[in-house]
């Protein structure tokens, strides 16, 4: 019986909940490939897509699992600025609260917010995002391809490069995976590592190499140039001289590594195009499952009990 | 009006008295501290009893760290709500800091603050002026004027002076008034955007920090300044294992430094911001429980002076929103009591040298005519009983704002009768 | 009729005579095995779906074509909290469009599972013509679906419980019903 009411974080799912998700979604890929690609399951149910932060392919996957299991999709948008005049988050939530959305989609810039909007509104909440704490979905999908293509996850080693402090797939990837029984290195420039860390249950290094080196996966995060601005970095140029996933790094890795990274890519600088195109990248294997894992938690949220839905 | 409180157990640090006895206040002085039933006056006096029994009857609390948001944000608390609250929370005086709006860096707002509170009636109220004028941290306040306005000392507080040569000048220029300057410690550089403490907390949360480093390398530059300049320093809210040690040393050096901590800070660690709770959120922020060790160690060692609230009311228009984007600050004035007994109960001090952070120590550091139970002092008394237990419940509380942590919490100790001067301000009685 | 307990109602030898005789039922409605295919309702229903076609084989020494269908996400009565929500692979690998379609079931009762597992199959394409074949009719039908073929009527009462066992997935076959 699955038993999460929402899906703030992987923080507190257990490896009974995760492999549910994970099952249902492997049937759930299916319907993406047929001709006709819906299913009638969450017909006359309304969705909405709260979107306080710019995404186009994360709400573009939600979009899509939404409606092809035949639910009425509505994608709203919102400023996060706190000088904004205008509704705060609160008033804009019961505002749609009053419009009776069987389930909430929300991404937004600020850590913690997934968290307060589920506490102000009565039907399932999924976290899309939420600043640099969690974003569950895509770990749960990055589980879903790892396991595709490795049969199984329990003991697999995975090195996660890049900006860790402020990236909430991490974090997501970290409890997931320490819940799978997987073993995780985080591997960036000190700067951008987050204090005491290892106490997740982590091992820490600053070297690529240390990255590449006896792992089964290996998953590539975006850098901001924004981070410049912070005297987190000296320069891109740096940064990929030291970080980028190139062939050569790659020479050392293990012959059936696969290549991860959430999206978007930013080419030359994380990842050299030909490991981009080469068989070992599984970017756009995260993308299908994407959907499919989306359409399972929307699937099991509304379609379990009815104690979900008041 | 004649009054006497009976058969409490009296604890005065000032004058080290702990011990039953009765207390006859006339005119609003205290007139005379008899063995219980040894008071005698004549009948026709008709004196007003108060029952102390089972109570502890002490000086009345002095908070030198309070935000009266009156002028500028009445929305939050106004003197009046304040004084309110702080009766309810045992205290017969209170220090206002200056980051009201306009800001307190001048005659008129001063006098504003000190007669709306004389008008209001109904616990003493100190005005601390500014450092800077506007609290801008780029030139020096009047203070000649403030001190003369009534001030009895400075601060930016809720803001660090920056600027290392204003600050030196700071003490230089303070000298002439012998007033000390109260530092909210804090580099901005290192802790711009935080919003929590940083730690492991703060990596798990996604949320940035601001390190203990920052109050703690401004500690130090005071410290140091100090030592050149002369001058006094009293450390705010302080909240940094490390900063309680710098102190302690100076203090050993004989340097004129003092400071104070509020007592979220001695019983909240950051682990309190799991749950994203904003009014876990206050700058200082919750720190490591290894720093609350070293706070409990400097209230226990007498490194740290005083214990004060930071009472900083908000509305909920300012609490209930994306923990980045609160106000920080929460209420302390009618928790201040039962979570400073926890301590008591824990063996870090004794009840009675409990009370004198909150009585003798503050008046003695800034020069105020309070805080004990001599014979011939004004009645500012405060009677509490140490032992009821309840649960907050910050729907009943006076002040305007209802932003703390507490509500819900199980805690002993009760104010019973607040009296400002021999007049009973507060009163409430047990059922 | 009420049971007492629980009785046994077909055994493996009732079973296998009425699988023999509803392949020769579908042989001789549709005039071969041409152009035929058949469909498994899971679960129970994929087991007696192979069986027939195994059947159809050895009879007219022909594969037709097999699918699996898992009619969760079609059923009317998600979040009643009343079915296990896991959700089984579907699998229809060969095109509809033209088809004679036999939909295989245990047990047909209310009728709405087969009204979801033919929106199901709707979505996959046009079949020129579905059939139903079941191995129990229990009757007590809410919406009108008729079988072709049934292996043998049995009229129960509403709360008494049909139980389907074949040993493709339970180690035995036979048909049992319970009082409640």
């Amino acid at each position: 019986m699955f038993k999460p009411k929402n899906i703030l974080g992987t923080n507190g799912l257990l490896k009974e909940d995760i492999e549910i998700i994970l099952d249902t979604a492997d049937s759930f890929k299916e319907i993406s490939t047929r001709s006709i690609k819906k299913v009638p399951t969450l017909r006359g149910k309304t969705l909405i897509n709260l979107f306080f932060e710019p995404s186009t392919r994360t709400r573009a996957s939600f979009e899509i699992a939404g409606k092809r299991l035949s639910a009425d999709v509505i994608n709203i948008s919102g400023s996060t600025s706190s000088a904004a005049k205008g509704e705060n988050l609160i008033d804009t939530v019961r505002n749609l609260e009053a419009m009776q959305p069987d389930i909430m989609v929300v991404r937004h810039s600020h850590s913690g917010a997934a968290e307060m909007i589920s506490q102000f509104i009565n039907c399932p909440v999924i976290n899309a995002g939420d600043g640099f704490h969690e974003h569950p979905t895509q770990a749960l999908l990055d589980l879903q391809t790892i396991r595709e293509a490795n049969g199984g996850l329990e003991g697999l080693n995975v090195a996660i490069v890049g900006d860790i402090a402020h990236s909430r797939v991490v974090r997501s990837n970290i409890y997931a995976m320490k819940t799978m029984g997987m073993n995780i290195k985080l591997v960036g420039p000190p700067t951008m590592i987050p204090i005491e860390i290892e106490n997740m249950g982590v091992s820490v290094s600053y070297y690529l190499e240390d990255a590449v080196r006896d792992m089964d996966i290996i998953m590539m995060l975006r850098i901001q140039t924004e981070r410049q601005n912070e005297y987190l970095l000296s320069s891109l140029r740096e940064y990929s001289n030291l970080y980028c996933l190139t062939s050569k790094a790659l020479e050392k890795a293990k012959d059936d590594v696969l290549i991860f990274h959430p999206g978007p890519v930013n080419r030359g600088i994380e990842i050299a195009l030909d490991v981009m195109e080469s068989r070992k990248s599984f970017i756009l294997n995260q993308v299908t499952n994407g959907v499919a894992v989306r359409m399972a938690l929307m699937y099991l949220l509304l379609g379990g009990s009815d104690d979900n839905n008041n | 009006m004649t009054t006497i409180i009976k058969n409490g157990r009296v604890i005065d640090p000032f004058n080290s008295l702990d011990t039953q006895k009765d207390i006859l206040i006339d005119k609003g002085k205290i007139l005379a501290i008899q063995s219980p039933g040894k008071i005698t006056i004549s009948e026709m006096e008709k004196p007003l009893i108060i029952n102390a029994e089972g109570c502890v009857v002490s000086p009345g609390f002095i908070d030198m760290h309070v935000h009266f948001r009156e002028p500028g944000f009445e929305y939050k608390e106004t003197i009046e709500s304040g004084c309110q609250s702080a009766a309810a929370g045992g205290f017969t005086s209170v220090a206002i800091m200056p980051n009201t709006n306009p800001v307190n860096d001048n005659r008129s707002v001063t006098e504003l603050i000190l007669s709306q509170a004389q008008a209001k009636g109904i616990v003493r109220v100190y005005a601390i002026g500014a450092i800077t004028q506007g609290l801008s941290g780029n030139r020096l306040s009047e203070m000649a004027e403030l001190k003369d306005a009534g001030a009895i000392a400075f601060s930016d507080d809720g803001r660090p002076v920056m600027n290392n040569e204003l600050m030196r000048r700071a003490f230089e220029y303070s000298k002439m008034f012998k007033l000390p300057l109260i530092q909210h410690s804090e580099i901005l550089d290192l802790t711009h955007g935080g919003c929590m403490n940083e730690g492991a907390v703060s990596t798990e949360l996604g949320l940035k920090g601001m390190p203990s480093e920052a109050e703690d390398i401004m500690v130090y530059r005071d410290i140091a300044l100090l030592e050149k300049t002369g001058g006094r320093l009293h450390v705010a809210h302080i909240s940094s294992g490390k900063s309680v040690d710098l102190v302690r040393q100076a203090k050993a050096q004989g340097l004129p430094v003092t400071c104070e901590v509020a007592p979220h800070h001695f019983i909240l660690t950051d682990e309190a911001v799991r749950g994203y709770d904003t009014n876990t959120k206050m700058s200082p922020p919750l720190r490591s429980a290894n720093d609350v060790k070293y706070i409990k160690e400097g209230l226990r060692d007498g490194t740290i002076d005083i214990i004060a609230t930071d009472h900083a009311p908000h509305d909920l228009a300012d609490k209930q929103v994306e923990y980045q984007n609160a106000c920080f600050g929460i209420v302390g004035l009618e928790t201040a009591l039962p979570l400073t007994l926890k301590l008591v109960d824990e063996g870090i001090f004794s009840l009675s040298d409990a009370i004198k952070k909150l009585t003798s120590s503050p008046a003695d550091i800034f020069n105020l005519n309070s805080g004990n139970l001599s014979l011939g002092q004004q009645a500012d008394i405060v009677v509490f009983d140490p032992n009821i237990k309840y649960k907050v419940d910050k729907s009943k509380f006076h002040s305007k704002s209802k932003n703390s942590p507490f509500d819900g919490w199980e805690v002993k100790g009760k104010v019973i009768h607040t009296l400002v001067s021999g007049k009973v301000v507060y009163s409430n009685i047990p059922n | 009729m009420e049971f007492p307990l629980t009785t046994v109602v077909f055994n493996a030898k009732d079973i296998s005579r009425a699988i023999t005789r509803i392949t020769h039922e579908i042989l001789e409605k549709n005039k071969g095995a041409s152009n035929l295919a058949l469909v498994g309702i899971r679960t129970r229903g994929v087991a007696l779906a192979q069986r027939i076609k195994n059947k159809i084989n050895s009879i007219e020494n022909t594969e037709v074509d097999f699918g699996i269908l898992d009619i969760t996400l079609y059923r009317d009565d998600l979040g009643s909290g009343k079915f296990n929500t896991v959700v089984e692979k579907t699998n229809i690998s060969f095109p509809l469009d033209g088809k004679k379609i036999v939909l295989i079931d245990d047990v047909l009762f209310t009728g709405r599972t087969i009204r979801s597992a033919i929106d199901a199959l709707i979505d996959f394409g046009r079949p020129s013509i579905i059939q139903l074949g079941v191995l129990i009719d229990r009757g007590h039908r809410e919406l009108p679906i008729r079988p072709d073929y049934v292996g043998k009527n049995i009229p129960t009462s509403k709360d008494n419980r049909v139980q389907v066992l074949l040993r493709e997935e339970d180690g035995v076959d036979e048909v049992r019903i319970t009082d409640n």
